[in-house]
């Protein structure tokens, strides 16, 4: 905990001591940046030479969006939620459903679904907004799981435990100016990549506005930040549904990209995989997310296609990140920049 | 028709009683560790297969009494080794961690035992029915009842009565102060830990015999009895024992009205108790947050 506030301070303190220290970091920071949109911008180029393919790179965009909504909560407002699948879940099921049952229409599928998971997880943050710790986090799984037993039960609607098929995503834009994302996997990838990179600009932007700052606030010291007058329960209500609207989008974004919803997206492992996506990126650094998720995605991409055992080796995975990489990757790089 | 009744009414007796051993379980270790089992599925199903392994040496009874001991050990290294390394940190670490125990016992029991149902057989005595005319009341599921009613009311009196139990409720309580008064914490931890692992054995054993094993038993166990402690009351054991009563009941119930909304009253309960008493039905004010 302590270690994590001086890693989280380290800028500030640089910056008042020594300028050219300061100017370090941000040079660093800029050459981040400009590797991550670099490497995501060209990856239909790399990605197949190195053996991957561009539905690869999709799916860590719609993870990384998912964890990075998540860690809006979890690494910085300090709160755990691990139900987030439910909203993931939701804006596929969503967007899913409008495609099949509604309208032939990916923008209107993106906003219902959007609108699902985000809504019901503004809802539900109602509830819970006065618990903390585990028991939050325990709140989070069960209720989650009712969306996971309700698709999986209401068979006729959702297509049960086989999920729900026969929708596609729909061509966007009219004339000269329609892009073929239905058709093509790489109009798709910028397509997915353009989304991603909107609502990662307004999360940038709300996580650096003041509401932003006081949500850091609340995760250092709540009791100081009550006594300073913030309203600690809204922002953390605001905060949890912000968030479950982040990655509801991202869930409609998945159910896109695979033109199939399944209940396993609901499930409360798939919200454990958001967590230790974040913790293995880093899970108070605003890209470790993204990080995590391409290295998530692709060991189990990996992994899967080499041992019918893989949950075990996924189960590794998560013990080894608890016990002996904590920081996570980012987390160890801006500590050692100190 | 009242027949469906009272089978449905056994039926929730049953499975309450599973709920509350596997959620009085879980809420020891929620209670003094302030972690949250993942794993406890999988020392139920543990429990299962050791018994089923043992029983062709021990017989049935010795299966019985052995193998919630042999889980409790091993439950006893496996908070040794790992889960108390993470005590002091963001509870973030201890669900992670257990969870990813959960997937990788869960892989090493289907390795061991194999993907498929496996039956546990039972003595004669205990599968016969009761009489003729209630043919669904074996002696099998009178007895599991008893045993979880007679382990249920140990536990309460091991806490009540003896020097560790008292210190367990202590440290529930407040930690610090039993950890200043010289009271080895770790240790206590790790032996309520074990204990927790010895109650999901036991249901372990007692739900092998009514549905079998399988790899993932515990699964469909792990969910009600976390919302068994929600509904109960975070932080009281009594709670908890009426929460997975109480669910255990209105779904078995639903079941004879409508079927396939036996698991939605599970929820529906949940979120009334969020809305209109958060503490829980029992809990103490503050418990929770």
């Amino acid at each position: 905990m302590t270690t994590a506030v001086v890693a989280g301070k380290t800028p500030d303190k640089a910056a008042e001591k020594a300028p050219g220290a300061a100017g370090a970091m941000a040079g660093r920071r800029i050459l981040l940046l400009v590797a991550i949109w670099a490497a995501l911008a060209t990856a239909p180029v790399w990605l197949p030479l190195l053996g991957g393919y561009t539905a690869l790179a999709g799916r860590v965009l719609v993870f990384g969006l998912a964890a990075m909504g998540l860690n809006m909560l979890l690494g910085f407002t300090g709160v755990l939620s691990f139900g987030h699948a439910a909203y993931f879940g939701l804006g596929a099921y969503g967007a899913g459903l409008t495609l099949r049952y509604l309208v032939h229409s990916t923008p209107l599928a993106m906003l219902a679904g959007t609108l699902l998971g985000g809504l019901a997880g503004t809802l539900f943050g109602l509830l819970i907004v006065r618990r903390r710790g585990v028991y939050f986090a325990m709140c989070t799984i069960a209720f989650g799981q009712l969306w996971y037993y309700l698709a999986y039960s209401w068979n006729s609607f959702t297509g049960g435990f086989d999920g729900l098929r026969d929708f596609h995503r729909a061509p966007i834009g009219w004339g000269a100016l329609r892009l073929d994302i239905e058709s093509n996997d790489t109009t798709f990838y910028f397509f997915l990549l353009a989304v991603f990179a909107a609502a990662v600009a307004l999360m940038g932007f709300l996580l650096r506005s003041p509401f932003g700052r006081t949500l850091v606030a609340i995760r250092e010291n709540e009791r100081r930040s009550r006594f300073l007058g913030i309203p600690v329960e809204q922002h953390i209500w605001l905060s949890f549904s912000i968030s479950c609207f982040f990655t509801a989008l991202a869930g409609t974004l998945y159910a896109l990209l695979n033109n199939f919803a399944d209940p396993l997206a609901l499930h409360y492992s798939l919200s454990g995989y958001f967590v230790v996506m974040t913790v293995i990126g880093g899970m108070r650094t605003f890209w470790g997310p993204l990080l995590g998720a391409a290295v998530f995605v692709v060991l189990q991409d990996y992994i899967s296609s080499m041992t019918v055992n893989w949950m075990s080796f996924i189960g590794v995975i998560f013990i080894l990140v608890v016990l002996f990489f904590p920081r996570g990757l980012l987390g160890t790089r801006r500590y050692a920049a100190k | 028709m009242a027949q469906v009744i009272l089978f449905n009414v056994t039926n929730g007796l049953i499975i309450g009683a599973f709920y509350v051993l596997m959620a009085l379980g879980l809420s020891l270790i929620l209670n003094l560790s302030n972690v949250i089992n993942f794993a406890h599925g999988n020392f139920l199903a543990l429990g299962g297969y050791l018994a089923y392994t043992l029983s062709p040496a021990l017989g049935y009874w010795g299966a019985l009494l052995v193998s919630p001991v042999l889980t409790a050990l091993i439950g006893l290294l496996v908070e040794r080794l790992m889960v108390r390394r993470i005590y002091n940190r963001d509870p973030v670490y201890s669900l992670l961690l257990t969870f990813g125990l959960a997937f990788v016992m869960q892989d090493v029991a289907r390795y061991i035992w194999g993907p498929n149902g496996l039956p546990l057989g039972l003595p004669d005595l205990l599968a016969q029915p009761i009489t003729p005319d209630l043919f669904f009341i074996t002696w099998y599921r009178v007895f599991m009842v008893t045993i979880v009613i007679v382990s249920v009311l140990g536990l309460f009196a091991f806490l009540r009565y003896t020097r560790i139990g008292l210190r367990i409720r202590a440290g529930t309580f407040d930690l610090e102060t039993v950890a200043t008064l010289g009271i080895n914490v770790r240790n206590l931890r790790t032996f309520n830990f074990a204990v927790g692992c010895m109650l999901a054995g036991l249901s372990g054993v007692l739900a092998a015999g009514q549905i079998g094993l399988n790899p993932n038993m515990g699964d469909d166990l792990l969910m009600p009895s976390f919302i068994a402690i929600i509904v109960g009351g975070v932080g009281s054991l009594i709670g908890t024992l009426f929460g997975g009563l109480l669910i255990g009941m209105a779904a078995a119930l639903t079941t004879v009205v409508y079927p396939s909304a036996s698991e939605a009253v599970i929820y529906a309960i949940l979120m009334a108790v969020l809305l209109l008493r958060p503490r829980g039905l029992v809990g103490e004010e503050g418990m929770m947050s």
